[in-house]
């Protein structure tokens, strides 16, 4: 039995949630159950009539190849992103936190990606990789390289790859911004002191930089991996999955067979997996290792601190 | 020194390709270089581009957006208000809630909330877009809201109190004007999400008169697919506002673009 201020204090505080909670559960909350409700039917999303067809999509996804070669290039993606941005992050993150003339410039010119559309990103490097008129075939023309040449998005061998670096330009400067944040918290007293003793400037940054910056680095990892599971626009836009599937990842298929093919059971079942596909990750990072503490900490400190 | 110039030209070439390309004459483009300075400038695409649905999509956009931050702000406010300051029962699980929706991808909710927005009626028009707008950026405004309110100090509400303060009060008047910094980060950083938000407006929406600058992008692409520099003509115009905005706003851009560094 709760007390009269109980349910008081109960009453008050969901006064305050209630208009958020109204948009999340309606919007975000009922729709999960909702998607696994549908992955058990066969159904057009349009017509009311749905067929009950118990697992069957749950068994043709696990014997789906296509299904699999996406979730087989969100991994790459994730291992190629962590590969590629947070090194690049961390060297453009010490650049514009150091003392070089103009940092500030740099940083602002820096961050400019990453205020454009995935949409807008993408068509402007389809445009780039545009095998007649693009800038790299042409460029390569005019170096006399024209064997290198190649149809970037349309030649199922170059263009996960040529995605990869679009989606790299993209993020680039966001772990560039985590990482300058970082570096320019830790101490100058500490680099003078090691100075003073007579370290090369690759020592400092091996030595001190890079250990006490180890938590952002922990903290980008996470973050690429649970954003990867969410690229889908500039993918979409630039090669729509394509060619032969090599560029499919688990959101753009998902989409092309909810909303192209109107399989809206089948794409529920493709959401459904991405969402515990998610939460496994989630709770794997929090739990395992002991780490949620820091982790949050580290959630917490990053959050107010770019604040001030 | 050199690096950071060459990194330079990397950011910045694709967008000078772009605006240097988008005011060439089909001509000129297809029969010359992407490298070349155009010979004899022309605004003919952009002209071209304005005549058609740009300004539709322009301003579809900004009444979404606007319409969508506003609700944002207001009800994130309230919701981290509750979480940071109140005691009642159940609070960490509503908190567990919201946080839990940060790495959660929003494909899961792709298909019920296209069946909602048709049982509402709202298929196809501007307004079924602001449901899913304030829904999915709420997690992660919550997050960043109430974080900075747990480090506002108590002492002002507690002297507001014994002056008779009610709750709303103590949280419009004094909690509200006090998290402005948090307030300005998060409103930027949706404001970025939501100029630029492609899924849903894929999803939801169909008729040409409709779209957002992100859809109609995206099908400006099916319909110059042979005139490139048109093509680039709207890309540029479609990114403008932002890119003022950001020259306005400067840092205080990146500070509410990585305060909501959870998101990714």
């Amino acid at each position: 039995m709760i007390s009269k201020k109980e349910r008081h204090n109960l009453f008050v505080g969901l006064a305050f949630l209630a208009p958020a909670l109204v948009f999340y559960l309606l919007y975000f909350v009922i729709p999960v159950p909702m998607s696994f409700f549908y992955s058990f039917f066969k159904w057009n999303g349009i017509t009311p009539d749905k067929e009950f067809v118990g697992l069957k999509n749950w068994f043709l996804l696990f014997q789906d190849k296509v299904f699999w070669q996406s979730v087989m290039n969100n991994f790459i993606l994730v291992i190629m992103s962590i590969i590629i941005q947070i090194p690049m992050g961390i060297l453009l993150g010490s650049l514009v936190s150091s003392k070089i003339k103009g940092a500030r410039i740099f940083k602002l010119l820096y961050f400019v990606p990453m205020t454009l559309s995935a949409v807008a990103i993408g068509l402007i490097w389809t445009f780039i990789y545009e095998p007649n008129f693009g800038v790299i075939n042409t460029m390569l023309d005019t170096l006399g390289l024209s064997h290198l040449a190649t149809g970037w998005l349309g030649d199922p061998d170059t263009a996960f790859g040529a995605v990869i670096l679009t989606i790299s330009w993209e993020y680039i400067p966001f772990y560039m911004i985590l990482f300058a944040a970082a570096i320019s918290s830790i101490s100058k007293d500490l680099n003078e002191a090691a100075y003073i003793d007579g370290a090369t400037e690759t020592q400092v940054f091996f030595k001190i930089t890079l250990p006490l910056i180890s938590n952002t680095i922990k903290t980008s990892c996470v973050l690429v991996l649970t954003g990867s599971l969410k690229y889908f626009g500039l993918i979409f836009v630039m090669t729509e999955g394509g060619p032969s599937h090599s560029t499919e990842l688990m959101a753009t298929y998902m989409y092309k067979q909810s909303f192209t093919n109107f399989r809206m059971g089948y794409g529920s079942t493709i959401a459904s997996f991405m969402f515990i596909l998610s939460a496994v990750l989630t709770v794997v990072t929090l739990y395992v290792g002991g780490r949620k503490e820091e982790f949050k900490c580290g959630r917490k400190s990053l959050g107010s601190e770019s604040l001030r | 020194m050199i690096f950071a110039i060459i990194w330079l030209v990397i950011t910045l070439y694709p967008l000078v390709f772009m605006l240097m390309n988008s005011v060439k004459e089909p001509m000129e483009f297809f029969m010359g270089s992407p490298w070349t300075i155009p010979e004899n400038p022309s605004f003919e695409n952009y002209t071209n581009i304005w005549t058609m649905n740009f300004p539709y999509y322009l301003k579809n956009t900004f009444i979404v957006v606007a319409i969508s931050l506003s609700i944002l702000v207001i009800t994130g406010s309230m919701g981290a208000y509750a979480i940071s300051r109140l005691k009642f029962k159940y609070k960490n699980f509503f908190f567990a809630l919201f946080i839990a929706g940060i790495t959660i991808p929003i494909h899961i909710t792709l298909v019920p909330v296209y069946t909602l927005t048709r049982q509402m009626g709202l298929y196809d028009t501007i307004w079924g877009l602001i449901g899913p707008y304030v829904g999915f950026n709420l997690p992660i405004t919550i997050f960043i809201l109430k974080n900075f309110m747990d480090d506002i100090p108590h002492s002002l509400e507690e002297a507001a109190k014994i002056d008779g303060a009610t709750r709303w009060q103590m949280f419009w008047k004094i909690v509200f004007p006090l998290s402005a910094p948090a307030i300005t980060a998060v409103t930027v950083y949706d404001m970025v999400i939501l100029w630029n938000e492609f899924i849903f407006s894929l999803v939801l929406i169909n008729s040409p008169e409709n779209r957002t600058l992100t859809l109609g992008l995206w099908d400006f692409q099916g319909q110059f697919t042979a005139d490139i520099p048109a093509m680039l003509a709207a890309l540029f115009l479609s990114t403008l506002p932002l890119l003022v905005f950001y020259a306005i706003t400067g840092e205080k851009l990146i500070k509410g673009m990585t305060a909501g560094a959870v998101k990714g």
